[in-house]
Protein backbone atom coordinates (compact mmCIF):
# COMPACT_ATOMS: atom_id res chain seq x y z
CA UNK A 1 0.00 0.00 0.00
CA UNK A 2 1.22 3.87 -0.68
CA UNK A 3 2.09 5.54 2.02
CA UNK A 4 -1.01 8.07 2.41
CA UNK A 5 0.04 12.11 2.06
CA UNK A 6 -2.28 14.56 2.64
CA UNK A 7 -3.51 16.37 -0.55
CA UNK A 8 -5.03 19.37 1.49
CA UNK A 9 -1.45 21.17 1.88
CA UNK A 10 0.06 21.43 -1.37
CA UNK A 11 3.08 23.51 -0.22
CA UNK A 12 3.77 20.69 2.62
CA UNK A 13 6.64 17.99 2.00
CA UNK A 14 8.30 15.93 4.42
CA UNK A 15 11.59 18.30 4.22
CA UNK A 16 12.98 16.74 7.52
CA UNK A 17 12.56 13.06 7.61
CA UNK A 18 14.97 11.86 10.67
CA UNK A 19 12.68 10.11 13.14
CA UNK A 20 15.09 11.01 16.10
CA UNK A 21 15.09 15.09 15.14
CA UNK A 22 13.12 17.42 17.65
CA UNK A 23 11.95 20.55 16.07
CA UNK A 24 13.68 23.25 17.62
CA UNK A 25 11.21 25.41 19.72
CA UNK A 26 12.16 28.59 21.46
CA UNK A 27 12.21 28.43 25.68
CA UNK A 28 8.99 29.92 27.35
CA UNK A 29 9.39 31.65 30.25
CA UNK A 30 6.80 32.64 32.91
CA UNK A 31 5.21 35.90 32.89
CA UNK A 32 5.99 36.64 36.34
CA UNK A 33 10.34 36.52 35.62
CA UNK A 34 9.28 40.64 34.07
CA UNK A 35 7.31 42.68 36.23
CA UNK A 36 6.58 45.25 33.93
CA UNK A 37 4.71 42.35 32.04
CA UNK A 38 3.10 40.89 35.05
CA UNK A 39 1.53 44.28 35.62
CA UNK A 40 0.37 44.35 31.87
CA UNK A 41 -1.04 40.99 32.53
CA UNK A 42 -2.75 41.83 35.46
CA UNK A 43 -4.41 44.78 33.79
CA UNK A 44 -5.61 42.42 30.89
CA UNK A 45 -6.79 39.35 33.19
CA UNK A 46 -8.91 41.89 35.04
CA UNK A 47 -11.06 42.62 32.30
CA UNK A 48 -10.62 40.27 29.93
CA UNK A 49 -9.91 36.36 29.27
CA UNK A 50 -6.57 34.81 28.73
CA UNK A 51 -6.24 31.52 27.50
CA UNK A 52 -2.29 31.26 27.53
CA UNK A 53 0.52 33.80 28.35
CA UNK A 54 4.28 33.64 28.50
CA UNK A 55 7.61 35.07 27.38
CA UNK A 56 9.19 34.34 24.58
CA UNK A 57 12.70 36.27 23.32
CA UNK A 58 11.80 38.61 25.69
CA UNK A 59 8.04 39.36 24.56
CA UNK A 60 4.81 38.60 25.95
CA UNK A 61 2.46 36.36 23.95
CA UNK A 62 -0.93 36.49 25.24
CA UNK A 63 -3.61 34.40 23.72
CA UNK A 64 -7.13 35.29 24.20
CA UNK A 65 -10.40 35.21 22.59
CA UNK A 66 -11.43 36.48 19.18
CA UNK A 67 -13.99 38.28 20.48
CA UNK A 68 -11.88 40.18 22.65
CA UNK A 69 -9.42 41.50 19.99
CA UNK A 70 -10.86 45.15 19.97
CA UNK A 71 -11.07 45.67 23.55
CA UNK A 72 -7.72 44.09 24.74
CA UNK A 73 -5.86 46.62 21.97
CA UNK A 74 -7.86 49.29 23.01
CA UNK A 75 -6.77 49.02 26.46
CA UNK A 76 -3.51 47.90 25.94
CA UNK A 77 -3.08 51.35 23.93
CA UNK A 78 -5.20 53.95 25.70
CA UNK A 79 -4.34 52.89 29.81
CA UNK A 80 -0.74 50.38 29.40
CA UNK A 81 0.73 52.60 26.73
CA UNK A 82 1.52 50.44 24.13
CA UNK A 83 1.43 53.13 21.70
CA UNK A 84 2.10 51.28 18.34
CA UNK A 85 1.09 48.57 16.44
CA UNK A 86 4.13 47.60 14.70
CA UNK A 87 2.40 44.31 13.24
CA UNK A 88 -0.27 42.41 12.09
CA UNK A 89 -1.04 39.12 10.00
CA UNK A 90 -2.79 35.60 10.00
CA UNK A 91 -1.10 32.36 10.25
CA UNK A 92 -2.73 29.43 8.13
CA UNK A 93 -3.34 26.48 10.87
CA UNK A 94 -6.64 25.09 8.57
CA UNK A 95 -4.65 22.01 7.76
CA UNK A 96 -4.06 21.16 11.49
CA UNK A 97 -6.81 22.20 13.55
CA UNK A 98 -8.84 23.83 10.98
CA UNK A 99 -7.98 27.54 12.10
CA UNK A 100 -6.34 31.03 11.49
CA UNK A 101 -4.15 32.84 14.25
CA UNK A 102 -3.95 36.03 13.76
CA UNK A 103 -1.78 38.38 15.72
CA UNK A 104 -1.01 41.62 16.78
CA UNK A 105 2.41 42.80 17.61
CA UNK A 106 2.47 45.62 20.00
CA UNK A 107 5.22 48.17 21.12
CA UNK A 108 5.79 50.71 23.82
CA UNK A 109 8.27 53.46 23.50
CA UNK A 110 7.96 54.79 26.66
CA UNK A 111 8.17 51.04 28.52
CA UNK A 112 10.80 49.90 25.70
CA UNK A 113 8.85 46.50 25.73
CA UNK A 114 7.19 44.36 22.90
CA UNK A 115 3.92 41.87 23.31
CA UNK A 116 2.04 40.29 20.99
CA UNK A 117 -1.65 39.47 21.27
CA UNK A 118 -2.84 36.20 19.75
CA UNK A 119 -6.19 34.95 18.94
CA UNK A 120 -7.86 32.41 16.75
CA UNK A 121 -11.18 32.20 14.66
CA UNK A 122 -12.28 29.85 11.98
CA UNK A 123 -11.77 29.68 8.45
CA UNK A 124 -15.31 31.50 7.54
CA UNK A 125 -15.46 33.43 10.62
CA UNK A 126 -14.49 37.26 10.60
CA UNK A 127 -12.45 39.51 13.56
CA UNK A 128 -13.61 42.92 14.08
CA UNK A 129 -10.83 45.82 12.76
CA UNK A 130 -8.72 47.45 14.99
CA UNK A 131 -8.35 50.13 12.29
CA UNK A 132 -9.68 52.73 14.45
CA UNK A 133 -7.07 52.56 16.95
CA UNK A 134 -4.05 51.85 14.80
CA UNK A 135 -3.95 53.65 11.51
CA UNK A 136 -1.42 50.97 10.31
CA UNK A 137 -3.63 48.33 10.98
CA UNK A 138 -5.57 49.61 7.74
CA UNK A 139 -3.42 48.10 5.01
CA UNK A 140 -2.09 45.33 7.48
CA UNK A 141 -5.87 44.05 7.91
CA UNK A 142 -6.46 44.53 3.82
CA UNK A 143 -3.47 42.62 3.33
CA UNK A 144 -4.68 39.83 5.32
CA UNK A 145 -7.88 39.45 3.75
CA UNK A 146 -6.00 39.53 0.53
CA UNK A 147 -3.42 36.32 1.44
CA UNK A 148 -5.72 34.72 3.62
CA UNK A 149 -9.24 35.55 2.95
CA UNK A 150 -9.81 36.75 6.62
CA UNK A 151 -12.90 39.38 6.12
CA UNK A 152 -12.59 42.13 8.90
CA UNK A 153 -15.56 43.75 10.19
CA UNK A 154 -16.14 47.31 10.25
CA UNK A 155 -13.17 48.28 8.14
CA UNK A 156 -13.64 51.70 6.14
CA UNK A 157 -12.45 49.98 2.98
CA UNK A 158 -12.04 45.96 2.66
CA UNK A 159 -10.61 45.64 -0.66
CA UNK A 160 -7.73 43.63 -2.31
CA UNK A 161 -4.18 45.28 -1.80
CA UNK A 162 -2.03 43.43 -3.67
CA UNK A 163 -3.28 41.29 -6.25
CA UNK A 164 -6.17 42.55 -8.53
CA UNK A 165 -9.11 42.73 -7.40
CA UNK A 166 -11.01 40.20 -10.15
CA UNK A 167 -7.95 37.74 -8.32
CA UNK A 168 -9.46 34.52 -7.02
CA UNK A 169 -8.12 32.64 -4.31
CA UNK A 170 -5.86 33.64 -1.63
CA UNK A 171 -2.09 33.06 -2.28
CA UNK A 172 -0.55 32.93 1.62
CA UNK A 173 -2.66 29.70 2.15
CA UNK A 174 -0.97 26.58 2.61
CA UNK A 175 -3.64 24.85 -0.17
CA UNK A 176 -2.63 27.84 -2.45
CA UNK A 177 -0.03 26.38 -4.87
CA UNK A 178 3.41 28.44 -5.05
CA UNK A 179 3.11 28.57 -8.95
CA UNK A 180 -0.57 29.75 -9.01
CA UNK A 181 -3.67 27.62 -9.87
CA UNK A 182 -5.36 27.43 -13.58
CA UNK A 183 -6.96 30.55 -12.78
CA UNK A 184 -3.82 32.19 -12.16
CA UNK A 185 -2.11 30.61 -14.82
CA UNK A 186 -4.27 32.19 -17.25
CA UNK A 187 -4.70 35.51 -15.67
CA UNK A 188 -3.11 37.91 -18.17
CA UNK A 189 -4.03 35.97 -21.70
CA UNK A 190 -8.04 35.70 -20.02
CA UNK A 191 -8.04 39.64 -19.03
CA UNK A 192 -6.12 41.14 -22.02
CA UNK A 193 -7.34 38.57 -24.96
CA UNK A 194 -10.34 36.68 -23.63
CA UNK A 195 -10.32 32.68 -22.92
CA UNK A 196 -10.11 31.91 -26.97
CA UNK A 197 -6.60 32.78 -26.79
CA UNK A 198 -5.26 30.04 -24.56
CA UNK A 199 -4.60 27.43 -27.37
CA UNK A 200 -2.73 30.36 -29.38
CA UNK A 201 -0.56 31.92 -26.48
CA UNK A 202 -0.24 28.55 -24.86
CA UNK A 203 0.83 27.52 -21.45
CA UNK A 204 3.39 28.83 -19.54
CA UNK A 205 6.65 27.66 -19.51
CA UNK A 206 7.97 27.26 -16.57
CA UNK A 207 11.93 26.36 -17.15
CA UNK A 208 13.51 29.83 -17.91
CA UNK A 209 16.31 27.96 -18.69
CA UNK A 210 14.54 26.35 -21.56
CA UNK A 211 15.39 27.35 -24.98
CA UNK A 212 15.03 25.37 -28.18
CA UNK A 213 18.07 26.32 -29.58
CA UNK A 214 16.93 25.26 -33.38
CA UNK A 215 13.96 26.99 -33.11
CA UNK A 216 14.77 30.02 -35.90
CA UNK A 217 11.45 30.65 -35.90
CA UNK A 218 11.24 32.84 -33.04
CA UNK A 219 14.68 33.62 -32.44
CA UNK A 220 18.26 33.99 -33.73
CA UNK A 221 21.02 34.01 -32.04
CA UNK A 222 23.09 37.02 -31.83
CA UNK A 223 26.15 36.87 -33.99
CA UNK A 224 24.68 33.41 -35.54
CA UNK A 225 21.92 35.70 -37.38
CA UNK A 226 19.85 33.37 -40.43
CA UNK A 227 16.60 34.10 -42.51
CA UNK A 228 13.84 33.35 -40.60
CA UNK A 229 12.42 29.82 -40.95
CA UNK A 230 15.95 28.13 -41.71
CA UNK A 231 16.79 24.75 -41.17
CA UNK A 232 20.14 24.89 -38.78
CA UNK A 233 20.11 21.55 -37.53
CA UNK A 234 23.34 21.15 -39.29
CA UNK A 235 24.97 24.45 -37.60
CA UNK A 236 24.78 27.80 -39.04
CA UNK A 237 27.11 30.08 -40.37
CA UNK A 238 29.31 32.61 -37.79
CA UNK A 239 28.54 36.07 -38.93
CA UNK A 240 30.42 38.26 -36.99
CA UNK A 241 28.97 41.00 -34.27
CA UNK A 242 29.03 44.24 -35.70
CA UNK A 243 27.60 47.58 -34.75
CA UNK A 244 26.75 48.90 -37.97
CA UNK A 245 26.49 46.85 -41.28
CA UNK A 246 29.64 46.39 -43.09
CA UNK A 247 28.88 48.75 -46.15
CA UNK A 248 28.22 51.39 -44.26
CA UNK A 249 25.09 53.56 -43.68
CA UNK A 250 23.41 55.90 -45.47
CA UNK A 251 24.04 59.37 -43.68
CA UNK A 252 25.93 58.12 -41.05
CA UNK A 253 29.39 58.50 -40.73
CA UNK A 254 31.32 55.15 -39.62
CA UNK A 255 33.54 55.43 -36.19
CA UNK A 256 37.11 55.18 -36.99
CA UNK A 257 38.86 54.30 -34.12
CA UNK A 258 42.14 55.31 -35.64
CA UNK A 259 40.53 59.03 -36.02
CA UNK A 260 39.12 59.08 -32.39
CA UNK A 261 41.00 61.13 -29.73
CA UNK A 262 42.05 59.15 -26.00
CA UNK A 263 41.70 61.33 -23.70
CA UNK A 264 44.26 60.39 -20.76
CA UNK A 265 44.43 63.04 -19.02
CA UNK A 266 41.70 63.34 -17.20
CA UNK A 267 41.99 66.36 -14.38
CA UNK A 268 43.20 68.42 -17.87
CA UNK B 1 -6.44 56.48 -66.20
CA UNK B 2 -3.05 55.19 -68.39
CA UNK B 3 -4.20 52.56 -70.70
CA UNK B 4 -0.51 51.41 -71.34
CA UNK B 5 1.19 49.20 -68.90
CA UNK B 6 3.96 51.03 -66.74
CA UNK B 7 6.74 48.12 -65.87
CA UNK B 8 8.40 49.93 -63.40
CA UNK B 9 11.15 47.23 -63.19
CA UNK B 10 12.49 48.24 -66.72
CA UNK B 11 11.88 51.63 -65.99
CA UNK B 12 13.36 52.65 -63.17
CA UNK B 13 11.59 55.06 -61.55
CA UNK B 14 9.59 53.75 -58.78
CA UNK B 15 11.46 51.13 -57.48
CA UNK B 16 14.37 53.12 -57.13
CA UNK B 17 12.59 55.95 -55.59
CA UNK B 18 10.97 53.72 -52.75
CA UNK B 19 14.49 52.14 -51.91
CA UNK B 20 15.55 56.17 -51.32
CA UNK B 21 13.03 56.85 -49.41
CA UNK B 22 12.93 53.47 -47.27
CA UNK B 23 16.68 54.56 -46.83
CA UNK B 24 15.85 58.15 -45.56
CA UNK B 25 12.71 57.37 -43.63
CA UNK B 26 14.53 54.09 -41.70
CA UNK B 27 17.66 56.53 -41.61
CA UNK B 28 15.04 58.59 -39.50
CA UNK B 29 13.40 55.78 -37.82
CA UNK B 30 16.59 54.01 -36.59
CA UNK B 31 18.45 56.95 -35.61
CA UNK B 32 15.61 58.72 -33.35
CA UNK B 33 14.44 55.81 -31.03
CA UNK B 34 12.42 57.19 -28.70
CA UNK B 35 11.99 55.01 -25.79
CA UNK B 36 8.87 55.02 -23.43
CA UNK B 37 10.35 54.80 -19.57
CA UNK B 38 9.43 51.48 -18.56
CA UNK B 39 11.55 50.42 -15.12
CA UNK B 40 9.52 47.81 -13.64
CA UNK B 41 12.23 46.66 -10.94
CA UNK B 42 15.67 46.70 -10.93
CA UNK B 43 16.73 46.72 -14.45
CA UNK B 44 14.89 49.67 -14.56
CA UNK B 45 17.82 51.22 -12.72
CA UNK B 46 20.57 50.27 -15.36
CA UNK B 47 18.46 51.53 -17.94
CA UNK B 48 18.08 54.88 -16.27
CA UNK B 49 22.00 54.40 -16.16
CA UNK B 50 21.83 53.95 -19.67
CA UNK B 51 20.66 57.11 -20.17
CA UNK B 52 22.42 59.40 -17.75
CA UNK B 53 25.84 61.20 -18.58
CA UNK B 54 28.18 58.69 -18.54
CA UNK B 55 26.74 56.00 -21.12
CA UNK B 56 24.77 58.64 -23.02
CA UNK B 57 21.87 57.24 -24.64
CA UNK B 58 21.07 60.50 -26.50
CA UNK B 59 24.08 60.46 -28.82
CA UNK B 60 22.36 57.27 -30.53
CA UNK B 61 19.15 59.07 -30.53
CA UNK B 62 17.33 57.46 -28.00
CA UNK B 63 15.69 59.80 -26.10
CA UNK B 64 13.17 58.78 -22.83
CA UNK B 65 9.79 59.50 -23.30
CA UNK B 66 6.88 59.41 -20.88
CA UNK B 67 3.76 59.07 -22.88
CA UNK B 68 3.12 56.63 -25.35
CA UNK B 69 2.28 58.41 -27.81
CA UNK B 70 5.35 59.84 -28.24
CA UNK B 71 7.62 56.52 -28.03
CA UNK B 72 7.65 54.20 -30.67
CA UNK B 73 10.61 52.19 -28.65
CA UNK B 74 9.35 50.26 -25.43
CA UNK B 75 11.93 48.93 -23.30
CA UNK B 76 10.28 46.71 -20.55
CA UNK B 77 13.15 46.73 -17.87
CA UNK B 78 11.51 44.70 -15.16
CA UNK B 79 9.80 41.86 -13.69
CA UNK B 80 6.34 41.93 -14.60
CA UNK B 81 3.16 41.05 -12.77
CA UNK B 82 -0.07 39.32 -13.45
CA UNK B 83 -1.72 42.31 -11.89
CA UNK B 84 0.18 45.13 -14.81
CA UNK B 85 -0.04 43.20 -17.66
CA UNK B 86 -3.36 44.74 -18.83
CA UNK B 87 -1.42 48.17 -18.46
CA UNK B 88 1.38 46.94 -20.10
CA UNK B 89 -0.74 45.77 -23.32
CA UNK B 90 -2.80 49.08 -22.87
CA UNK B 91 0.48 51.40 -23.51
CA UNK B 92 1.63 48.83 -26.07
CA UNK B 93 -1.67 49.75 -27.79
CA UNK B 94 -1.89 53.31 -27.41
CA UNK B 95 2.12 53.46 -28.86
CA UNK B 96 2.09 54.80 -32.59
CA UNK B 97 3.23 52.80 -35.77
CA UNK B 98 5.92 51.81 -36.00
CA UNK B 99 6.85 50.76 -32.49
CA UNK B 100 9.31 48.15 -31.21
CA UNK B 101 9.59 46.36 -28.07
CA UNK B 102 12.94 45.06 -26.33
CA UNK B 103 12.88 42.80 -23.60
CA UNK B 104 15.55 43.98 -20.90
CA UNK B 105 16.86 40.94 -18.35
CA UNK B 106 15.18 37.32 -17.28
CA UNK B 107 12.23 38.99 -15.57
CA UNK B 108 11.10 40.40 -18.74
CA UNK B 109 12.18 37.56 -21.05
CA UNK B 110 10.95 34.97 -19.12
CA UNK B 111 10.03 35.74 -15.22
CA UNK B 112 13.39 34.93 -14.62
CA UNK B 113 13.58 33.98 -10.58
CA UNK B 114 10.14 34.86 -9.87
CA UNK B 115 8.49 31.21 -10.93
CA UNK B 116 5.71 32.21 -8.89
CA UNK B 117 1.85 33.16 -8.84
CA UNK B 118 1.69 36.50 -9.39
CA UNK B 119 4.39 36.98 -11.96
CA UNK B 120 3.81 36.86 -16.04
CA UNK B 121 6.10 34.56 -17.45
CA UNK B 122 7.95 36.89 -20.10
CA UNK B 123 6.55 39.90 -21.71
CA UNK B 124 6.10 38.04 -24.85
CA UNK B 125 2.71 36.20 -23.30
CA UNK B 126 1.53 39.64 -23.60
CA UNK B 127 3.26 41.83 -26.24
CA UNK B 128 5.41 41.18 -29.23
CA UNK B 129 8.90 41.53 -28.68
CA UNK B 130 11.67 42.12 -31.08
CA UNK B 131 15.02 41.45 -28.99
CA UNK B 132 15.65 39.94 -25.81
CA UNK B 133 18.62 40.97 -23.34
CA UNK B 134 19.75 38.32 -21.60
CA UNK B 135 21.11 38.64 -18.04
CA UNK B 136 20.03 40.03 -14.70
CA UNK B 137 20.23 42.33 -14.92
CA UNK B 138 21.95 43.59 -18.01
CA UNK B 139 24.51 46.17 -18.24
CA UNK B 140 23.68 49.25 -19.98
CA UNK B 141 26.44 48.17 -22.38
CA UNK B 142 24.12 45.71 -23.37
CA UNK B 143 21.15 47.70 -24.01
CA UNK B 144 23.11 50.31 -26.04
CA UNK B 145 24.61 46.91 -28.17
CA UNK B 146 20.81 45.99 -28.44
CA UNK B 147 19.87 49.26 -29.38
CA UNK B 148 22.11 49.27 -31.97
CA UNK B 149 20.86 45.90 -33.30
CA UNK B 150 17.48 47.31 -33.20
CA UNK B 151 18.49 50.34 -35.06
CA UNK B 152 20.07 47.28 -38.21
CA UNK B 153 17.03 45.33 -37.87
CA UNK B 154 15.25 48.47 -38.60
CA UNK B 155 17.22 49.76 -41.84
CA UNK B 156 16.51 45.92 -42.99
CA UNK B 157 12.85 46.53 -42.63
CA UNK B 158 10.60 48.22 -45.74
CA UNK B 159 9.53 51.68 -44.37
CA UNK B 160 5.89 50.54 -44.94
CA UNK B 161 5.44 48.00 -42.87
CA UNK B 162 2.93 50.18 -40.94
CA UNK B 163 0.65 48.99 -42.83
CA UNK B 164 0.99 45.06 -41.34
CA UNK B 165 1.52 45.84 -37.44
CA UNK B 166 3.04 43.16 -35.77
CA UNK B 167 0.50 40.69 -33.77
CA UNK B 168 0.83 38.57 -30.98
CA UNK B 169 -2.38 36.66 -32.44
S1 LIG C 1 16.15 40.52 -14.44
FE1 LIG C 1 17.17 40.73 -12.45
S2 LIG C 1 17.73 42.92 -12.35
FE2 LIG C 1 16.17 42.70 -13.94
S3 LIG C 1 14.21 43.09 -12.95
FE3 LIG C 1 14.56 40.88 -12.90
S4 LIG C 1 15.54 40.51 -10.93
FE4 LIG C 1 15.71 42.70 -11.34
Amino acid sequence: MRAYTPKDNVQKKPYYTDRYWVAPQVAKHDVSSDAVFTDDLEAIKAQFDVLEAYIQVDQMVVIINAADNFGVIEMLKNERAYNQLSEMSAIDWLADEGKFEIFYQMLSMSKRKRLRIKCKIDEKESIQSVEKLFRSADWSEREMYDMFGVIVNNHPFMKRILMPDDWEGFPLRKTYPLQGDEFAAWYEVDKIFGKEAREIIGPENRDPARIDRYDTERFARLGHEVPRGTDISNGEPDTPLVYQESEGVFMIEKFDAEKSVVISDRDR
Amino acid sequence: MAQHQVNYLKDGGLPVALTTIDKVVNWGRSNSLWALTYGLACCGIEMMASGASRYDFDRFGTIFRASPRQAELMVVAGTLTKKHAEFIRRLYDQMAEPKWVISMGSCANTGGMFNTYATVQGVDRVIPVDLYLPGCAPRPETLQYGVLMLQQKIRRESASRAQKPKRLM
